[in-house]
């Protein structure tokens, strides 16, 4: 697996580490109740096809980045900086 | 005051001649990770470019001006190597002295390409890495800097505490070209 890395380029998948679903970046405010604070540490839907997740460029240029990736064919689509997409959703 | 004795990383491990590459380490340099502050990057250009006459490097690149060189070390930040960072930028980026760091090595000759084949992902062809190329990536299991410096030279910039490591690994690939050679 080759990953683009918006500031390094196409790298190899071992430079990097996953986190999980980019689920993460939205985070509840502290009095959303239980029902949402559950779902954003516990609960993930588990698609055949496309997801969200962050993957972090260690080895390569310390970016925490969100990458659309294809957990059949394990094709990876758009790579965003987290930062970036963080700031989108502001 | 006892005076103390400074040694390089790699004291008494460098240099090594193997087949067609030649490991040695680099001379010391200061070493000054420059990190803009939010928002104040283009202020920081400006004052790089007055105070040391280097453009603030894209990713991937390397600015140049004299001995000093300003090389692009990860999201957000540069390494100014061999010159003492004007205290003009400071009001721009966070200024860390990283001089005892890091270690920084040579490998070149005409076998260089083939032993950093062997340790990094990073594509060492001239029309994905050409001279004054730089990338963070990542050197048999460790996070490493490599430069391009002339056509058949790169430096290796790996942590001070894993020099020993480093060397190691690149003798081992150094080795293992010759043998494929012979
Ligand atoms: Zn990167």
């Amino acid at each position: 697996m080759r990953i683009a890395c918006p500031l390094c380029g196409e790298r190899d998948s071992r430079e990097f580490s996953y986190k999980g679903h980019a689920l993460a970046l939205e985070r509840p405010s502290e009095d959303a109740g239980f029902g949402a604070w559950d779902d954003y540490l516990h609960n993930r839907e588990n698609p055949a096809g496309w997801t969200r997740e962050l993957w972090f460029h260690d080895f390569g240029c310390g970016s925490w980045l969100v990458a659309e990736r294809n957990t059949v064919t394990h094709e990876f689509g758009k790579v965003e900086l987290a930062e970036n997409v963080k700031e989108a959703m502001a | 005051m006892t005076e103390l004795k400074a040694l390089s990383p790699a004291a008494g491990l460098l240099p090594l001649e193997i087949g067609g590459a030649a490991l040695r380490e680099d001379e010391m340099r200061q070493l000054t990770l420059v990190a803009p502050f939010k928002g104040k990057e283009a202020a920081l250009a400006k004052a790089l470019e007055a105070a040391h006459g280097l453009r603030w490097p894209e990713a991937g690149e390397t600015s140049v001006s004299g001995a000093v060189r300003l090389v692009w070390f990860g999201r957000g930040a540069a390494l100014l190597m061999g010159g003492e960072a004007s205290s003009k930028l400071a009001p721009y980026a966070a200024l860390t002295d990283q001089s005892d760091a890091w270690s920084c090595l040579v490998l070149e000759g005409a076998g260089a390409r083939d032993v950093l084949a062997r340790l990094t992902p990073l594509d060492m062809r001239d029309v994905a890495f050409p001279m004054g190329a730089t990338a963070r990536t990542e050197v048999f299991h460790m996070a490493c800097s490599i430069t391009r410096l002339a056509a058949e030279s790169w430096q290796i910039m790996g942590f001070r505490s894993m020099a020993k490591t480093l060397v190691h690994d690149l003798q081992v690939a150094m080795e293992g070209v010759a043998a494929r050679a012979s």
